[in-house]
């Protein structure tokens, strides 16, 4: 009787294992600093699989940014492809990639980028206003009403940035983040600016994230410890991975970090 | 993105900042409030000057007789005699006509005690007559009225200089004089008018009734005075004056009627008919109109030349509307100024406020915003900045010249095409001036933008 359900099961597996969320070949950047060029990135190669939880690491001027750019549709590579979800997305035009931005990916900075003098429900919202899917503004209040709620703000949402403390404006930052249910979450040292007890709560937050909803996460980090919550961490240096995979199971379960529907609450 | 929310992000970017939002818009608000009152003070002097030119007679029209010819030799402009004081009443009932009256003219002396003077006018006339040339405030008395027009009652006013000549400064109402050897009471004193644009004496003036100027004192004195009562006295009633119209105008009155009243039986004409139009502008409609009416009331046929001259003041009608034209383009440029700085005001706190919501462009685009949309946005913000700068100008310039008018009793005037050139101004300002940095705005790299400090 399950022999369907099976099969269906077994082909999205397939499928998944075949069709890496994004897979990335020979990606050059080069940088044209007047007469000189400069090259950022020398030919990176690699594949996140969806619901994957991925440190991209690196020291500072390793490249790893201009990465996490081109991965996030933010830049183009000089040369190189680049498959996001099947779709070669390395030659798009600006507002093409805007589109994608808007439809598959959210991000998280290491500065939060709220906007000032906005409540935290209107920050969530803002991403809906560029959204090709019209949604009405009362479904766009409920969705960020919402999505403020799992992040535990559901109190704060009249509350503007510079009334919430740093994890506060992170979580608003993630439910911006995930208000147009992308499928690729890029945060960018997203806990630079945080002390180390909200930094737990900020990374437990990612990995339920990972773990209940299959979304994938690329983690731009420097700090280890922050890379130890990744399945998998990538290390850049000087332009170029520096190796290949680690296994996911080598990824230890952290023991005594608090869940953040405990810690929200 | 829909237009109700670039309108909603926009006035939410704008209340997010409403200081430097106010400031920023200052320059428009001043700049509308400015044109606004200009235009205000501006089109209400330009009508009291409009007025005081009226005054001087720039809308007045003046009808003469034709010309007279006799086998080749033709007699000049009113030498012959076809307008009639029925002409007049005629005229007056043209909509574009505010006032006219029928001038009969004399030229004899004047005694008053021991003392003479040759008026330079003596004019019979209506009290139209001082509608039209604006004189209807007296200095002393009352104006004749309906009527003593109709009696041929010898009453009088009598301008400034015959007051000096001969009445050296005593008052002359109720005072006699005599004109031609009538009896003339005097119940009125003109105001003083000075010389007229030729440099004549313009108070040296008698104004009474035409009916006794006409038929009292002109009697004796318009053969040797008058050329178009010598005219007249030619060509009588027998005669016929218009083509067709053989019977006597008026019924023959009974002997004892005759002898009684001064009133000959014949055809009474006058020497000219003065002609006031509603405004300057409306002259060239009332020459038409007036031309018309008088073609019909004479029985001209088509293709025959008119018996009859209207003059118009040309030279002052353009005065008129060149100072008119001036005063316009002078606010025009004092607008146009104003709002130039205005523009250059929002531009440059626009400018400002790109780079310093750079970041926040930035987050925008890397949510998905599209060049486009953020132009849209800046744009949108400029248009709204201005366009509520304008809005507060023209309640801020409305404002003013109320105030004007009311503490400085300056003459004021709404002007609606100022109020909607203010607003389509002030969202033209908006576009042009918020282009610029809206465009830079929108042509920001968002892994730049996202980075600014």
């Amino acid at each position: 009787m399950h022999v369907g359900r099976l099969l269906t099961r077994e082909a999205s597996v397939l499928e998944r294992r075949e069709l890496k969320l994004i897979r990335v070949v020979d990606v050059h950047k080069t940088y044209l600093l007047g007469e000189i060029e400069l090259s950022v990135l020398k030919g990176i190669s690699l594949q996140i699989a969806r619901a994957e939880l991925v440190a991209l690491m690196g020291s500072s001027g390793s490249g790893k940014t201009t990465l996490m750019n081109i991965l996030g549709c933010l830049d183009r590579p000089t040369s190189g492809q680049y498959w996001l979800d099947g779709e070669d997305v390395s030659r798009l035009s600006a507002d093409q990639r805007a589109v994608i931005r808007n439809r598959k990916m959210g991000f998280v900075f290491q500065n939060f980028n709220l906007l000032p003098r906005t409540s935290a429900l209107e920050n969530v919202m803002m991403p809906l206003s560029y959204s090709h899917e019209h949604v009405s503004e009362r479904e766009a209040r409920r969705r960020a009403t919402s999505m403020l709620e799992r992040v535990g703000l559901g109190s704060r949402l009249d509350h503007e940035p510079s009334q919430l403390s740093g994890g506060q404006q992170q979580r608003v930052a993630i439910a911006r983040a995930l208000i147009n249910n992308p499928s690729l979450l890029f945060a960018d040292e997203p806990t630079g600016n945080l002390d180390s007890v909200t930094s737990r709560e900020i990374l437990s937050m990612f990995r339920q994230l990972n773990r209940e909803q299959g979304l994938t996460i690329v983690l731009v980090t420097h700090d280890p410890e922050v890379a130890r919550h990744a399945q998998r961490t990538i290390h850049i240096s000087d332009g170029s991975i520096q190796d290949g995979l680690r296994p996911a199971s080598a990824q230890p379960y952290l023991p005594g970090l608090k869940g953040p529907s405990e810690v929200c609450a | 993105m829909k237009s109700y929310r670039v309108l909603r992000t926009a006035f939410k970017a704008i209340r997010r900042n409403i200081m430097r939002s106010i400031l920023t818009t200052l320059g428009i608000m001043i700049g509308i409030s400015a044109v606004i009152t200009m235009m205000e003070i501006g089109k209400g002097s330009s009508s009291a000057i409009q007025r005081t030119i009226s005054s001087m007679g720039a809308n007045t029209l003046m009808i003469l007789p034709g010309t007279a010819s006799s086998g080749g030799v033709t007699f000049g402009s009113g030498s012959v005699m076809t307008l009639t004081p029925q002409d007049a009443e005629a005229i007056l009932k043209e909509p574009t006509v505010r006032a006219a009256a029928p001038v009969v003219r004399a030229r004899t002396q004047v005694i008053y005690r021991d003392r003479n003077w040759v008026p330079m006018y003596i004019y019979g006339t209506t009290y139209d007559f001082l509608e039209v040339r604006d004189w209807t405030d007296l200095s002393d008395g009352v104006v004749f009225t309906e009527e003593d027009v109709r009696t041929g009652n010898t009453v009088c006013l009598v301008g400034q200089t015959l007051v000096r000549e001969l009445f050296r400064g005593e008052s002359p109402l109720g005072k006699t004089l005599r004109v031609n050897n009538v009896t003339f009471k005097v119940i009125g004193v003109l105001s003083k008018k000075g010389g007229n644009m030729m440099g004549m004496d313009q108070d040296d003036i008698l104004v009474a009734p035409w009916t006794a100027i006409k038929f009292r004192v002109s009697r004796s004195t318009m053969g040797s005075i008058n050329q178009s009562s010598s005219s007249a006295q030619d060509s009588d009633v027998s005669n016929g004056l218009y083509p067709g119209s053989r019977t006597s105008l008026y019924p023959v009155p009974a002997e004892n009627q005759t002898t009684s009243r001064p009133n000959p039986v014949r055809f009474t004409n006058v020497d000219q008919i003065l002609v006031s139009a509603r405004s300057a502008e409306n002259v060239s409609a009332s020459i038409s109109q007036i031309t018309e009416l008088l073609r019909q009331r004479h029985r001209i046929q088509a293709g025959e030349p008119d018996d009859f001259v209207i003059r118009d003041m040309t030279e002052m009608t353009n005065a008129l509307t060149s100072t008119s034209r001036l005063m316009t383009n002078l606010l025009l440029g004092v607008a146009l100024i104003s709002l130039v700085v205005g523009g250059v005001g929002i531009m440059n706190i626009m400018l400002v406020s790109v780079t310093e919501r750079t970041r926040e462009i930035g987050v925008r685009m890397s949510v998905g915003a599209r060049g486009r949309d953020i132009l849209r946005q800046f744009l949108a913000e400029a248009v709204v900045l201005c366009l509520a700068g304008g809005a507060i100008g023209i309640m801020i310039g409305r404002g003013g010249s109320y105030l004007v008018r009311l503490l400085l009793n300056w003459p004021t005037e709404i002007s609606i095409p100022a109020i909607i050139a203010a607003v389509v101004v002030s969202v033209g300002v908006g576009i042009v001036f918020g282009y610029y940095p809206a465009w830079k705005a929108s042509r920001l790299d968002p892994i730049d933008a996202l980075r600014y400090e």
